[in-house]
């Protein structure tokens, strides 16, 4: 059974993960199928991480079942592991080796040979652009360096699936992409991801098919272009009013959009054509500060399906 | 999977980690190990020792204050590096920088963790007591070739303290109570488990603490082997091993339980 191509790698039914009375993963059901880019989407808190370690067998399931390669967590979790790559939401590099020695020790947790694990070791370093850091120690790196090296390590024993966790928070713009262009060669090598992010860019670059969270349960699930046309319109157009103007709306915009959201700052407005609502705001006499039109996003699909943003 | 030559232990690959990590600053360490046993026996064993009369040389087993010393600070070096091993090297694999964590992430058990870590710190031991012995010898303190085997002893003796430590630092997420057992049981235990004078100079109702921690046995164990009177009572040295060898087993099987409950935890 492990290794048919037709059975999905992941295959979660009522998963259950409790920590004393809190609920941290309510008995969500999912499959992640062998090549896919997968994504947990969903604000802190709302179970993506419990549900990775479930997955990464480090953490035990308390309800539903959970099968990862064909196999129980519960009863292969080190064969299971033996062919997994996960990179941690936290760095967990070993701060008194080099870059290349982090890579080599931890190889050899997979029991490769040190011949084995120096020529992986050097084929990851370059894929992580490290070649020149190699045999500096790994305190003085960047955060993106850090991040590039934690993935470098997490593929040492080749795995079939890579679980990432919060790949790229906490890094600049520059190194998320630096980052994202990595875990896309990946994916084209036929390395199945599974993902956890909070932001919707990211989700949108790299997951081929995700699940909304909150609060523990899934909310929805579709590839990211499904979610939007199901749950939000084509274009979104977004007006900031002056301090004050808001409350003197009174339903001034009723019927411009199909949906209407008011968030703290600004107003959204759900409409097929966004520049057609935006001229229809004009015409009825309302001056925003600034207008807006944009294609809806996923984060759009979570303020609908939630009532709130994504990052808070 | 071709890669997959002959698969050594899993604990075995723990140890190899300690080692890469301890490569780095083997030699200066090796000199520290050599250095300190000649100061200590030097100021204590010829400065002291020299005002040690001759009266008193009786209750120390008719031997010179140097001669009696000796092992036992052999035992008690080794009590000191374990509590050091077992303390911030666990706690920080575990808070720190996590790697702990990452090994887990792989085909590696806590278990494996756990006696990898042990096995390292018994390799440390056993290492640092052969050096502190080979320097016994050339001060001329041991009277018998018995003394190679103090420096197992001196491991277990060691081991008696890492392991039951190692299972309380995976329970702590700070290392704020590491000093208290430094300052309330490791330095007492140095000066009082019959390292410096033997226990028989204390009041009697003492003795019943000296002989449930585990320096006692190891000081009696490590001196009975460098004087070479360790013959003379077979049974008292059969006890002072299984009371070592208790301490090490159940605080290994302990250290397992708390770095398995702290790693699923997460």
């Amino acid at each position: 059974m492990p290794d048919d191509p037709s059975n999905p790698l992941i295959r979660a039914r009522g998963l259950t993960k409790r920590f004393g009375e809190f609920t941290a993963v309510d008995s969500i059901d999912f499959d992640v199928a062998v090549g896919e880019s997968f994504g947990f989407l969903g604000p802190n808190g709302a179970g993506k991480t419990s549900t990775m370690r479930m997955i990464g067998c480090t953490s035990p399931i308390t309800g539903g079942t959970l099968e990862v390669m064909g196999m129980n967590p519960a009863v292969h979790g080190p064969q299971i592991r033996a062919r997994l790559g996960v990179v941690p939401q936290q760095d967990t590099l070993d701060s008194e080796l080099t870059v290349r020695e982090n890579l080599a020790i931890y190889g050899r947790y997979f029991g490769l040979s040190r011949a084995e694990v120096g020529r992986r070791a050097d084929e990851l370093l370059e894929f992580a652009q490290l070649t020149e850091r190699a045999n500096d120690q790994v305190e003085p790196l960047s955060g993106g360096m850090k991040r590039r090296l934690t993935i470098a390590r997490s593929l040492i024993n080749e795995p079939t699936l890579l679980l990432l966790d919060e790949p790229t928070t906490g890094l600049d713009p520059q190194a998320r992409h630096l980052l994202w262009d990595r875990l896309y060669r990946l994916k084209q090598r036929g390395v199945t991801l599974v993902l956890t992010t909070h932001y919707m860019d990211e989700a949108e670059q790299l997951c081929d098919r995700l699940v909304v969270m909150d609060k523990a349960k899934i909310v929805a699930e579709g590839s990211p272009r499904e979610l939007i046309e199901r749950y939000s319109t084509r274009e979104v157009t977004e007006l900031r009013f002056a301090p004050g103007i808001v409350e003197t709306l009174d339903g001034r915009l009723d019927g411009i959009a199909q949906r209407v959201e008011h968030l703290p700052d600004r107003i959204l407005l759900y409409a097929d054509d966004g520049e057609a609502a935006a001229v229809a705001v004009n015409q009825r006499g309302l001056k925003p500060e600034t207008v807006l039109v944009r294609r809806s996003s996923l984060e759009d699909v979570f303020l609908r399906l939630t009532g709130r943003s994504l990052i808070e | 999977m071709t890669a997959l030559a002959r698969p050594s232990s899993t604990v075995g690959r723990v140890f190899e980690h300690r080692w890469v990590q301890y490569r780095r600053t083997f030699r200066s360490t090796i000199f520290t190990s050599f250095l300190s046993p000649v100061l200590f026996l030097t100021a204590m064993g010829l400065g002291l020792g020299s005002y040690v009369s001759d009266s008193a040389i009786d209750s120390l087993g008719g031997v010179s204050y140097l001669v009696f010393l000796a092992p036992g600070l052999l035992a008690a070096n080794a009590m000191q590096t374990a509590s050091f091993e077992a303390t911030y090297p666990i706690m920080g694999g575990l808070v720190w920088n996590k790697i702990f964590h990452a090994m887990y992430a792989t085909p590696i058990s806590p278990r494996d963790i756990a006696l990898g870590n042990l096995a390292w710190i018994a390799a440390r031991l056993t290492l640092i007591s052969a050096v502190f012995t080979v320097v016994i010898v050339l001060f001329g303190a041991a009277e018998s070739p018995l003394v190679v085997l103090a420096i197992p002893a001196a491991a277990l003796t060691g081991m008696a303290f890492a392991a039951p430590i190692a299972a309380f630092s995976a329970t702590q997420k700070t290392p704020n109570k590491f000093a208290a057992i430094f300052r309330f049981g490791i330095t007492p235990l140095f000066l009082f488990s019959g390292t410096f004078f033997p226990l028989s100079s204390l009041p009697e109702v003492l003795h019943p603490l000296a002989w449930v921690t585990p320096l006692y046995h190891g000081a009696e164990l490590t001196r009975g082997l460098s004087l070479g009177t360790i013959a003379d009572d077979p049974l008292v040295a059969i006890v002072h091993v299984v009371v070592l060898l208790a301490f090490t087993v159940v605080g290994s099987l302990i250290t397992i339980r708390t770095i398995e409950r702290r790693l699923v935890r997460g």
